[in-house]
C-alpha cells in the first residue's frame, strides 16, 4: 500500500531529474536475452552473421551458411532471423532467402526444423538454431518433407538427388524442375493439392 | 471521524469502506471524507485494453468511485465482439473500441471522466504512463503485458541498500481470461514479482511442425495453419498476411476448407480459422465479469489502503466445478526488469575498457569477457567479430560519455562468471552511479546531453 497522491509531486521531480532530457528507449527482457545470445555466439567457420540494421538492432539479422561437406558443399545459403520481443518465450522466425532444392526447405523459404516450432524451449538459443540449420545441409532428411519432390528423390534415388542439388546450385532451381520430368510431375501433383 | 456526520451520499456503500477505521487496513490508511474526495480528485487510472475485460473494468472502476480514467486500445469493434463486450452496439462496428467504451460509460455513470486513446501502447511516451497512479491491464497478449510491465518497472528506483523507493513504485493490476479460466494479480514492482519474474506461468503456444502441415494434416487446425503459413506465401509472394484484414482471413478460410476436403477432414469454420490464426480462445462473459470485479477491488484497495491487497496471484477455474486459489509467488531477485541489479559507483573518467576490467574483480560479479548494453545501444560486444569490430572504438571512451552524461542509469552486461571454480555465462543488471557530479549544474547536464 502506498501513499499515492502525497508522493505525486516528488515523483514528478524525480522523473524530471532522472534522465536530463535524454530520449529513453526501453529494452525488453527479450532484447536483453538476445543480446546475451549474440554476444556469446560461437559459430562454425562456415557460418557468418550480419546485421542489416546496424549494431543496435539485433532483432533482425541474417546468417549465411556455407556447408563444408555433403550434398550442398560449395553452396551459400542465406537465412533471415526475426526475433520477437518476448524471446525466448517464442522461437525466432527463420526463413531461407536462397532458393534451394532441399527436402526440408520449401520454395518459399519455409524451414522444417523441429526446434524452430514444436520443440522450441527457452533454454535453447540462437547458436543452437544456427547449428540446427547447418545440420540440415549436411544431413537432409526425407522423413520431414516440406519439398515433397526433393524428399521423394532423396529417398528413392540419392544419386539423382545429388545431381539435382548440383544442378540447382549451379543454375538455379528452374534447371532442376525444367529438366527433371519425374520431379516436375511430382511437384505438379503436390502443388495442385 | 464519526460516520454519523457524513452527508447521505451516492457512494453510500463505498463509504462503509472508506470512512471507517478497520483492522486489516494499510498503515497509511486515513479514513474519512477527505480520503474519498482525494480518491476522486487525484487518483488517475489507466485501463490498458478495451475488449471483453476492458469494458468490464471501465464500468467497475467508474462504479467504484474513480473519476479520472483513461483507456488505451488500438482495435476497432467487430461484430463477433458484441456477445460479451457489452458497451458496444451493432451500429458501433468499425469504430475504435476505446472511444465507444469511454463514451458509453460516461453516459451511464455521472461525474466520471474517461479519456480514450485509440493507438498502440508503444505509441505513447514513457511520461504518459508515469502520470497514472495505477495501471490496470485487460489484455490478451503476452507481448503487450511484457511491454507495459517493462514500462512500469522502468520508473522503479532503488536506494543504496537495494530497497525500492516507495515513490517510484508504479502499481499494476493485471487481469486475464481464457474461456472458463482467469487470473487477477497485483504487481508492485520491486515488492511483488513482476510479469517477467513469472513469465513461465504462461505456457508456450502450441506450434505444429511445418512438415506435418505440408504432408500429413490430421486436424482442422492443421489445415488452417497450412493455408496461413505455407499456402499464403506460395500465392502472395512478398505480401505479409494481416490477421486483422477480413479479406485475408477469408482467403485463408477458403484455402483451409479446400485442404480439409482433400484430406477428408471435417470441422473447418471461419471462426475456428480466426481462432487458430490469432490464437484466440473463446471468451466467456461471466469469466470476464468475475476477473474484472477482482481487479477493480484490488485497484480500490491499492489506491485507498482500505484493506490488504491480494497477495499476489489469484487463479479462477470454472471448467469443472469452481476453483479459486491465491498463490503468493516470489520475486526473482535477479530479475532483469524489476530487480535492483548490482550497484556500481564510478568516476566520470572511467573508460569502457576500465569498466569491463573492473567487473572481473567485482566481488558480486567476477564477470569476465563482458559485453555491455545501455538502453538499446550496444556499447561493446565480445562477439560476433562483425559487432566486436563495430564497437571496439568505444573501449577507449569514458562510460559516462557513452551513457549520454546522465548521473546514473541501468546498464546490462553479459559474460562469464566464475564462482566456486565453476564458470557459467550470465546476464546481469547493473546500476551505474557516477561520482563527483553532484556539483554539476542542470545547465551543464543539459549542455552535455
Ligand atoms: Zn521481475
Amino acid at each position: 500500500m502506498i501513499r499515492l497522491f502525497k508522493v505525486k509531486e516528488k515523483q514528478k521531480e524525480l522523473a524530471e531529474n532522472a534522465n536530463g532530457g535524454v530520449p529513453i528507449k526501453k529494452q525488453t527482457a527479450g532484447e536483453l536475452r538476445l543480446h546475451k545470445d549474440i554476444s556469446e555466439l560461437n559459430l562454425p567457420k562456415s557460418c557468418t552473421i550480419s546485421f542489416p540494421d546496424g549494431k543496435d538492432n539485433l532483432m533482425n539479422f541474417e546468417v549465411s551458411i556455407r556447408p563444408d561437406e555433403g550434398y550442398y558443399l560449395g553452396g551459400t545459403f542465406l537465412f533471415s532471423f526475426q526475433v520477437s520481443p518476448i524471446y525466448p518465450h517464442e522461437a525466432p522466425k527463420v526463413k531461407c532467402k536462397t532458393k534451394v532444392y532441399h527436402p526440408n526447405i520449401d520454395l518459399e523459404g519455409n524451414v522444417c526444423l523441429n526446434i524452430l516450432r514444436e520443440d522450441w524451449k527457452p533454454v535453447l538459443n540462437i547458436n543452437t538454431i544456427i547449428y540446427g540449420l547447418y545440420h540440415l545441409f549436411t544431413e537432409p532428411n526425407y522423413e520431414d518433407p516440406l519439398n515433397h519432390d526433393a524428399a521423394a528423390v532423396l529417398r528413392d534415388n540419392p544419386k539423382m538427388f545429388e545431381s539435382n542439388v548440383r544442378r540447382a546450385m549451379a543454375g538455379g532451381l528452374d534447371s532442376v524442375y525444367g529438366l527433371d520430368n519425374y520431379a516436375l510431375s511430382v511437384l505438379n501433383v503436390h502443388t495442385c493439392a | 471521524m464519526s460516520h454519523s456526520t457524513v452527508q447521505p451520499s451516492r457512494s453510500r456503500d463505498l463509504d462503509k469502506l472508506l470512512l471507517r477505521p478497520g483492522n486489516l487496513v494499510a498503515p497509511t490508511f486515513e479514513p474519512g471524507t477527505q480520503l474519498r474526495d482525494d480518491l476522486q480528485e487525484y487518483v488517475r487510472i489507466l485501463v490498458v485494453g478495451a475488449g471483453g475485460l476492458g469494458c468490464e473494468l471501465l464500468k467497475d472502476l467508474a462504479l467504484s468511485g474513480f473519476k479520472n480514467l483513461e483507456v488505451i486500445d488500438m482495435d476497432r469493434i467487430e461484430v463477433s465482439n458484441l456477445n460479451r463486450q457489452f458497451l458496444f452496439r451493432l451500429e458501433d462496428v468499425g469504430k475504435p473500441k476505446a472511444e465507444v467504451a469511454a463514451k458509453r460509460v460516461m453516459e451511464r455513470v455521472s461525474g466520471v471522466n474517461i479519456v480514450p486513446h485509440f493507438c498502440r501502447i508503444e505509441d505513447k511516451e514513457l511520461d504518459f504512463y508515469n502520470d497514472f497512479s495505477i495501471i490496470v491491464l485487460g489484455l490478451d497478449s503476452i507481448e503487450a503485458r511484457s511491454y507495459i510491465n517493462a514500462v512500469a518497472c522502468s520508473f522503479l528506483e532503488y536506494d543504496s541498500d537495494d530497497n525500492p523507493r516507495e515513490e517510484t513504485i508504479k502499481p499494476m493490476v493485471d487481469g486475464g481470461t481464457e474461456g472458463f479460466k482467469g487470473h487477477a494479480r497485483v504487481i508492485m514492482p520491486g515488492v511483488t514479482p513482476c510479469f517477467e519474474c513469472t513469465i513461465w506461468l504462461f505456457p508456450p503456444q502450441v506450434k505444429f511442425p511445418l512438415c506435418t502441415l505440408a504432408e500429413t494434416p490430421r486436424t482442422p487446425p492443421h489445415c488452417i495453419e497450412y493455408a496461413h503459413l505455407i499456402k499464403w506465401d506460395e500465392v502472395h509472394s512478398g505480401k505479409d498476411f494481416d490477421p486483422d484484414d477480413p479479406e485475408h482471413m477469408t482467403w485463408v478460410y477458403t484455402e483451409a476448407v479446400k485442404r480439409a476436403e482433400l484430406f477428408g477432414i471435417q470441422g473447418v469454420t471461419y471462426s475456428l480459422t480466426q481462432g487458430v490464426v490469432k490464437n484466440i480462445i473463446p471468451a466467456i462473459a461471466s469469466t470476464n465479469a468475475i476477473i474484472s470485479a477482482a481487479c477493480a477491488l484490488e485497484t480500490l484497495k491499492i489506491a485507498s489502503g482500505c484493506s490488504k491487497t491480494l497477495s499476489n496471484y489469484l487463479t479462477y477455474n470454472g471448467v469443472e466445478g469452481l476453483h479459486i486459489k491465491v498463490t503468493e509467488f516470489v520475486k526473482d531477485k535477479d530479475c532483469l526488469v524489476c530487480g535492483p541489479g548490482v550497484l556500481i559507483e564510478l568516476d566520470t573518467s572511467v573508460t569502457l575498457q576500465k569498466f569491463i576490467d573492473m567487473l572481473e574483480e567485482h566481488p558480486k560479479l567476477f564477470l569476465s569477457k563482458a559485453s555491455v548494453t545501455h538502453l538499446g545501444k550496444n556499447l561493446y560486444m565480445q562477439a560476433p567479430p562483425v559487432l566486436e569490430e563495430m564497437t571496439r572504438s568505444n573501449l577507449s571512451l569514458p562510460l559516462f560519455e557513452l551513457m549520454g552524461k546522465v548521473p546514473k542509469d541501468v546498464v546490462h552486461v553479459t559474460g562469464i562468471t566464475s564462482q566456486n571454480d565453476s564458470k557459467r555465462s550470465c546476464l546481469r543488471k547493473l546500476r551505474v552511479v557516477f561520482k563527483a557530479i553532484d556539483g554539476v549544474t542542470d545547465m551543464d547536464m543539459a549542455g552535455g546531453a
